[in-house]
This record gives structure tokens, sequence and C-alpha cells, in this order.
């Protein structure tokens, strides 16, 4: 095996392997499990560096074991897509990691957490790594199984339940992402990603049956990205650990089915087969409904966590109405939602769990004057908000205009007014909390407070959130500069529509 | 090397350790822990045979066919033969903790005849033999479930074996008639002679209904979960495991080679039976409280997964059938083992009160999860790939039912596996007294799971091997 082959099972290997040593560790031997945990997250990080320098540069990274006859293979593949997600994965596992050392000092079960914590990146590594359909089924359920036990982490009544329908949902989902896959392949004979699809020379017979497929597994992933109506999961899976959240809602859960969905569009069928079948247009009207339901539907939530969830809800049909509209600008702007989003809601959660864990407070009308109490926090919390409704310089901003200008160019006009009124319902469900966080007056007493000194909070939570509040700053200015996430969106696209 | 006999080697080793054991029953265990490596070394060497050289045939005695007896031994055989070798090294290993000295000397030569008699029958290629080697089989299986010699155990044990007499009276009665029409029991032979005839049809009817029976496909299960639930755990990982795939296989022998299948009837019976099975078990393994039972009727279900390749008939459907085969028979030995564990440690295996249980055992729960994972079909695992194949099956040939039991049963076996893996993160607050559960009890059923997990990433050579002697058709062999 050359270097080249095995960088991405290298990859997979860096949260694999510490996981499966974690599982066995006993309780009490926190020094090992933490150093296990950030030297592979690190060392991921530093491989996820040099696989981007080679994709940049025209490097191929593919690695492949034969499963089934008939071409059925289990391919990695390093593309442009897989770039984008792997590097969010990274990145956001290693302060997700750091964070949930934090967060969960001192409790039980912390072995099991963590390990399945690494399974459940290596999942979504996998995810964003398999180069066709088969592989990417293969990932996308073990991302059920390993989430399932970080959703029931705490063992209450109602944490288990939420596991129960996370587990109805997903597995549902699974099995008619299976069925399409196997009936794809059955009717084009190949399930490799490429980039303008493998069923444009099909004849027109098989038209029908395409468009079947694309509903299944459209709906099978649909379940996983939270689209209307099969996102009633997400809310209550909000019971989960404040890490756990972090993760799912921007990182592994949630962004694997938006991935998916990019991948069945833009590398299955190719964007423009696609749009000659006509789904395309439906997919649209489904994000649009979804981005104004979630919205609606977070302005009357009172637990915050709810209400981030509901937003997630919204702002993850980003993604797929980027890639519906079909229009190269469009789909600059769906691809760097997919980073985007991910770096402002794992702030957000990073600070609903520090407002929890240091003063007890989990509901929006608690939050008067928490502003005075934990600035930090709540200055993190700001600049995800503002970069979510999409404020000029923050990534959120960058995301829309692009979306907005995609519309205009491919004449779908309708957009803007969807992409108007949701700005306005995230305008009216964040600022009113960010107007009662610095303006209002604190309460005598704060629910449960805890105290850690001169610090508003214990280090390992602080940080994580104000890296990611920055990284959100910094995707919104330095947008132009090379390796952004917006020049990246490009890159891929220009491969996508390009010559 | 390539001069021995392994196959019959295969047959008379576990034969002579049975006949130690019972001839020395102190030392049963230490004989039965050095036969059964011996009996895997003897397989791998047939395996090696057959790897190299294609199809094995031997005539023991020096007599051939039509006149003496015949082993034959093809990819098919082989796979059976080393899944049964995998597993029973697994039992043979877990059952040295499980039983106590004076079960064990019972114990051992029971489970070495049985295993001789497996060998046997995979191997024979004859079908008075597949009878005599059938009825062994019975003979030994409802022995242990008498084992634990309680009355339960007894009445299970005793129905068991009127089931088992019955089944084997209906294939006999199939084979003196194709006998007296064919003149011979060789089934390369009968295959080139049988012809559709009333008595041909009548044969396959009631040799199918015989092993149909035994293999306990809906609605002829009805005896299954008291016999597998009842008896002790190695004992009920034997039977869900091997046993009853022993009559499945020779109903696809006759299948493949024997029967007149001029129209599609039959194969369509079948695999509504299957589907039947599929579903009709996995609700009833809903419905169970008891852990045992639940395991017992997902065996019913899984068993209804292999009949639906009968209706496809394609070699990739008999490929998905024999994967799930293979499996299901790691998976359900590690449930059972499992279960086991949980009954030892906690003496009951009520699934409301598993909590206090499960959290204690971790190998042992993730040994069930494994193979929960392999039961629903959830990737990687051989249960993946054979369901796939099945899938891929259904929907080529335009039977789009067939891929929705499928579907179905899966979302059925991923409710109960979870029913039961979901106490494993309830918070356990009574604490009750336990009894120690021996490591290698928990690691073989850890390892066997392991295993069947692992079968559905390392699928090229286990499909390859199911090419060697064409068992499916369409090769030279015919």
């Amino acid at each position: 095996m050359t270097w080249d082959s095995s960088l991405l099972l290298l990859i997979l290997a860096t949260s694999l392997v510490p996981g499966m040593v974690i599982f066995f560790l006993p309780e009490d031997r926190v020094g090992i499990r933490t150093t296990l945990n950030m030297a592979g997250a690190v060392v991921k990080l530093l491989l996820v560096g040099v696989m981007i320098w080679g994709v940049y540069h025209g490097q191929q990274y593919e690695t492949r074991f034969p499963l089934l006859p008939g071409g059925l293979d289990l391919v990695l593949h390093a593309d442009g897509e897989s770039v984008l997600f792997v590097t969010l994965s990274t990145v956001l596992w290693l302060v997700t990691t750091i964070y949930a050392i934090g967060y969960l000092e001192g409790s039980r079960h912390r072995s099991r957490f963590f390990g399945f914590f690494s399974l459940c990146v290596t999942a979504t590594v996998g995810v964003a790594l398999a180069g066709n359909l088969i592989t990417f089924l293969m990932f996308y359920e073990l991302l059920t199984l390993s989430t399932y036990p970080l959703i029931v982490h705490r063992g209450t009544e109602e944490a288990f339940q939420a596991g129960r329908i996370y587990l109805r949902y997903t597995i549902a989902g699974g099995a008619l992402l299976l069925v399409g896959t196997v009936w794809f392949y059955n009717v084009a004979g190949s399930l490799e990603f490429t980039h303008r699809g493998v069923v444009a020379g099909l004849d027109d017979s098989d038209r029908t049956a395409l468009t079947a497929i694309f509903v299944l597994l459209i709906a099978g992933l649909s379940v996983k990205a939270a689209l209307v109506p099969l996102h009633g999961w997400l809310p209550r899976a909000m019971v989960a650990p404040a890490p756990v959240s972090a993760l799912l809602h921007a990182v592994a859960v949630v962004k694997a089915g938006a991935f998916g969905i990019v991948r069945v569009v833009d590398d299955v069928y190719g964007v423009e087969f696609a749009a000659s079948l006509g789904v395309t247009g439906p997919l649209a009207a489904v994000a649009a409904m979804t981005i104004i339901y979630g919205s609606l539907r977070a302005l009357f939530q009172d637990n915050l966590k709810r209400r981030l969830a509901y937003s997630t809800v919204s702002q993850v049909s980003y993604i797929v109405l980027g890639i519906a509209i079909v229009g190269p600008i469009a789909t600059i702007g769906g691809l760097v939602h997919l980073v985007h989003q991910g770096i402002m809601k794992i702030t957000l959660f990073f600070c609903a769990g520090n407002l929890a864990e240091t003063l007890g407070v989990h509901k929006v009308s608690d939050m008067n004057g928490v502003g005075k109490r934990m600035p930090w926090t709540m200055a993190a919390f700001t600049i995800a908000a503002l970069g979510m409704i999409g404020v000029p310089p923050l990534a959120g901003f960058i995301s829309k205009w692009y979306l907005g200008l995609g519309a205009l160019d491919a004449g779908q006009d309708w957009v803007i007014y969807i992409l108007a009124g949701s700005s306005l319902l995230n305008a009216s469900y964040f600022l009113p909390i960010l107007y009662a966080a610095w303006f209002r007056k604190p309460p005598d007493a704060w629910p449960a407070e805890r105290s850690f000194g001169r610090r508003e909070t214990a280090w390992m939570l602080l940080a994580p959130p104000l890296v990611t509040a920055l990284l959100t700053v910094a995707a919104g200015l330095l947008a132009a500069a090379p390796f952004s996430p917006l020049q990246w969106a490009r890159f891929i696209t220009t491969k996508e529509y390009g010559p | 090397m390539l001069d021995i006999p392994w196959g019959v080697m295969a047959i008379l080793l576990p034969l002579a350790g049975a006949l130690a054991c019972f001839l020395w029953p102190r030392h049963a265990v230490p004989l039965g822990l050095v036969t059964a490596p011996g009996i895997v070394a003897c397989v791998a060497g047939l395996g090696w045979q057959v790897t190299e050289h294609g199809a094995q045939r031997y005539a023991i005695g020096g007599w051939g066919a039509p006149l003496g007896i015949e082993l034959y031994a093809d990819g098919l055989s082989l796979l059976m033969l080393m899944v049964t070798a995998l597993v029973g090294l697994g039992i043979s290993v877990y059952c040295t903790g499980y039983f106590e000295r004076k079960t064990s000397a019972v114990f051992w030569p029971l489970w070495l005849f049985l295993w001789a008699a497996l060998n046997a029958l995979f191997l024979s290629a004859d079908i008075f033999n597949l009878y005599v080697t059938l009825e062994l089989l019975g003979l030994a299986a409802v022995a242990l479930v008498a084992l634990a010699g309680d009355a339960d155990a007894l009445t299970a044990a005793m129905r068991y074996l009127l089931v088992s007499l019955l089944g084997s009276l209906c294939y006999l009665l199939g084979v003196a008639l194709l006998y007296h029409g064919y003149g011979s029991l060789d089934i390369a032979i009968l295959a080139q002679r049988v012809e559709p005839s009333p008595p041909v049809w009548a044969a396959t009817g009631l040799m199918s209904a015989g092993l149909l029976l035994k293999t306990a496909l809906f609605p002829l299960h009805f005896w299954l979960p008291p016999a597998h639930a009842r008896s002790p755990a190695p004992v009920s990982a034997l039977l869900s495991a091997l046993v009853v795939k022993a009559s499945f296989y020779i109903l696809l022998r006759l299948w493949l080679d024997i029967f007149p299948l001029n129209n599609a009837a039959p194969g369509q019976l079948l695999g509504l039976l299957g589907a039947g099975a599929v579903l009709w078990g996995g609700v009833q393994a809903l419905r169970q409280t008891r852990l045992k039972l639940l395991i017992a009727y997902s065996t019913v279900a899984q068993l209804g997964y292999m009949f639906l390749a009968f209706p496809l008939g394609t070699t990739i459907a008999w490929k998905g059938a024999l994967y799930l085969l293979m499996s299901h028979a790691l998976a359900k030995a590690a449930m059972f083992m499992a279960a086991g564990n949980i009954m030892r440690f906690g003496g009951h295996d009520r699934i409301a009160d598993l909590d206090r249980v499960a959290q204690r055992l971790p190998l042992t729960l993730t040994a069930f999860a494994l193979a929960g994972v392999s039961s629903m079909g959830l990737p990687p695992s051989g249960g993946f790939i054979g369901k796939w194949l099945l899938l891929d099956a259904a929907l080529n040939s335009g039977q789009w039912w067939w891929a929705l039991t499928l579907v179905l049963g899966g979302l059925l076996a991923a409710a109960y596996v979870f029913k039961v893996v979901g106490y494993a993160f309830t918070q356990a607050k009574v604490v009750y007294e336990t009894r120690a559960v021996p490591a290698r009890m928990e690691w073989t059923a850890l390892l066997l799971a392991l295993a069947a997990v692992l079968l559905g990433l390392f699928t090229p050579w286990p499909l390859a091997l199911l090419d060697i002697g064409f068992p499916f058709g369409g090769g030279p062999a015919g």
C-alpha cells in the first residue's frame, strides 16, 4: 500500500482505533482517555491538512476493496465535496472533544460515551469519504447505530423515549435508502459517484423508475436531514448532553443527511439530469417549506435547546435548497452553508450547554441579564446568532448572498422571498434572546449556579465556543482568501458545472 | 497432504471423540477439547483440497456409487462444514464454562456425535445417506434438549422427538418412491434420470414437507420456540445455529438437483411461507417477555429469509440465502450464548428486568448488540450482504413484494433487538446477588458475533467458494 492509498484509511483509523481502545479503558483512567481522544483528533486534523493540499493540487486519493461481484466495491475517495465535509467534521470534532471532556467531567460512563463519540466521528468521516452509494450507505447506517447510545446516554426515561423515536425514524429512513440504492443499481448498473452522474446515458424507458428511485433515496436521506415532515426526531433528541447535540446538529447526523442529498443530486444523478427529470423543483419546494416551517416553530419554543433544534431544521434546508435551485452560484451557496451552518450552530449549542451547566438556565425566559454574568459565552452566542440571521460580514451572510444571487441567476425569483422571510423569522427568534441577555436586569439568583472562581465558567467549556465564533467571523471576513469555505465551494462547483 | 481424505476424517474424528468421551466420562472435557480443534483442522484440510483442486468425491471402502457409499464435497458442502466448524468450536469452548462436570460427561459424547452427524450430512452424496444422517442428527438433538432433565425440558424434548420422527418418516417415504421409480439413491444419477411424473411429485411433496417441518418453516414452526428456549444455552445455540440448517441444506440440494421444477408455483409457495415466517416470527419475537423465547422466535423469522430465494431461483438469490444462513448461524449462536451469560449472571431472563444485568456484562451485551446488527441486516454485517443480494435478485426479477418482506423483516428485527439493547442504557439502581460469568463464556459470544459482522466486510472469498463445483448449475458440472 502506498502512502496515497492508505491516507484515507489512516484518516478513518485516527478516530476508530482510539475509540476501540477507549471502550476497554476503566472509568477512572481519565489521563489516558483524554490523551487518546486529543491525539486522535489532532493527528486526524494533520492528515486532513495533507489531503486538502493534495486534492487542491490534483492528487487522486482512492482506496478500493472488493465487496460484491458486479463492480460493487468499498470505495474511499477524496474529491472536493468530501474534503469540505471531512474538514468540517475534523475541525469541529477537535473542539467538541475538548468541550465534551470539560462538560462530562466527573460524570458516569465516560468510557462508553467517548467510545461511541469516536465511532460516530468515524462514521461521519466515512460518509464524507465514501466513493459510491453502497459505501455511503454502510457508513450512514453505522452513524445511526453509533449515535443512538449518545442520545440515550443520560439513561432517563425522556432520553430513552427520544432514542426510541430517533431509531424509529432513522431505521425506517435507512430501509428506504437501502431499497432505493439496490433498485438504482439494478437500473443503472453502477453506484459510483462521478461529477456528471452515472445515469445520463440511459434511455428514456427508465425515467419513471429513476424518478421513483430518486424519491426513495431523498426520502431516506431526508429523515436525517430533518426535512419536513420527517423532522420529528430532531427536536426530541435535544435531551442528549450538549456536546452530543452540538455534534448531531452541526456535524454528524443532520449534515450526513444533507450531504447525502448533495451526493445524490450532484454525483449520482448529475444535476442536469435531475433537473430534466423534473425532480429538483419539488425538492426545492420541500426545502423552502422546511425553512419557513422550522423558523415558525422555533419562534414559539421557550426551551433554548428546542428553539435551536427547530432553527437547525430550518437552516439545514438552505443546503438542500441551494442544490435544488440548479445553478452554479446557488450550488456554491448551498455547499458553503454546509460549513457555515456547522460552525454557527455548534457555537450556539456550546453556549446553551454553558448556560445550563454553569447557571442551570435552560429556558429563554430565564436568560434575562445573562450577558452580564457570562459575557464571553454570550458574546460568542451573539456572533453566531447574528450570523444565522445573515448579518454581514458574518458567515451566514455569505451563504444567503450566494443563495439569493444564484436563485436570480437561475430565474427562480421566488427564492428571494423565502430567504427574506426566513431572515425575518430568524431575527424574530434570536434578537429577543440577545436583547434579554444583554439589556434586561439579571435575576437575584440563577436556577442552579456553580462557581468557577474568577472565570465565568470552566475554560474547557469556554474556549470551544470562542474558537467557533471566531471561525464564524473569519469565514465571513476572509471569504475571498484561498482555502476559505467559499473558495473551496467555488472549486467544487467549477468541476460540477465547468466544461 | 493431498492424499489424506480430509472429508472422511471430518466424520470419523468426532465419532471417535464421542466414543472416547463416552468411555472415559471423567476425562470428557479434555478429550472433547482436543477433538474440537482436530475437527476444525480436518475441515480446513478439506477446504484447502476443494479450493485447490475443485469438488472432491470419495468412495468409502473403495466401492463407488451405485453400490457403495460415496461422499461428495463441493463449495456448498464446504461452506456448511466451515460454518459448523466455527460455531462448533465456539460451543465447545463455551460449554466448558457453562456445564458442571457431571453434565459435561453427558453433553460431550452427544455433542460430538451430533457434530459427526452434521459433517456426514453435509458430505453425503445420496438421498438415503442423507436420511440416515438426518435421523442420527435428530436423535442426538432430542437427547441434548432433554439434558436439563426437568419436566419442562422433557416435554419439549418429547415434542421435538415426535416432530423429528414425523419429518424423517415423510422424507423416507419420498426416498422409497424415488428408489422404486429410478433404481438409484445417488443424487447425481437421480438428477439425470428423474422426469416429472405423479410418483415424483408425490416424493417431492413428501420429502419437502418432512424437511420443512424439521426446518421449522412457518406454519410448521410451533415446536421450535419451546425446544430452543428451554434447553441449556450451548444446546440452544447449536440447535438454532446448526441443526435447523441441516434440513434446509438437504431441501436445497434436492431442489437444485432432483426435483423437477418446470413450473413456478412450488417456489412461490415456499417464498410465501418464508414471508409469513419473517413477519409472524418478527411480531412474535417482539411480543415475548423472556429473552430466550425472543431469540427463538427471531430464529423462526430468520429462517424465513432463506426461503425467499426459492421463488427467485437465481444464483445471486441462492448466494444471498446462504450468506444469510452463515451470518445467522454465527449471530444466533452468539445471541443464545449471551442469553446464557445473562441468565447465569442474574438468574433469570425476564426482559423487563434486564437493566440490572445488562450494565454489568458489557462484553455480553456488546455480543448481543453486534449479533443483533447482523440480524437486522444493517451494514457492515453478513446479514446486510445476504439481504443486499436477495434484494438485488428480487428487484431484478421484478418481484418487488419479496423486497418489501425483506425490508419489513429488518424493521421488525430492529424493534426486537433494540427492545433488549435499550436496557443497557437505563440507570441501574437495584443491587442484588449475582453469579460470576467466566471470561471465556463472554468472549466466545463476542467473537462469534464479531465474526458475523466481519462476514459483511470480507465477502469475496465466501462468495467465490460457492462457485466451486457449480452447485447452482450453470457450470460444466451442471
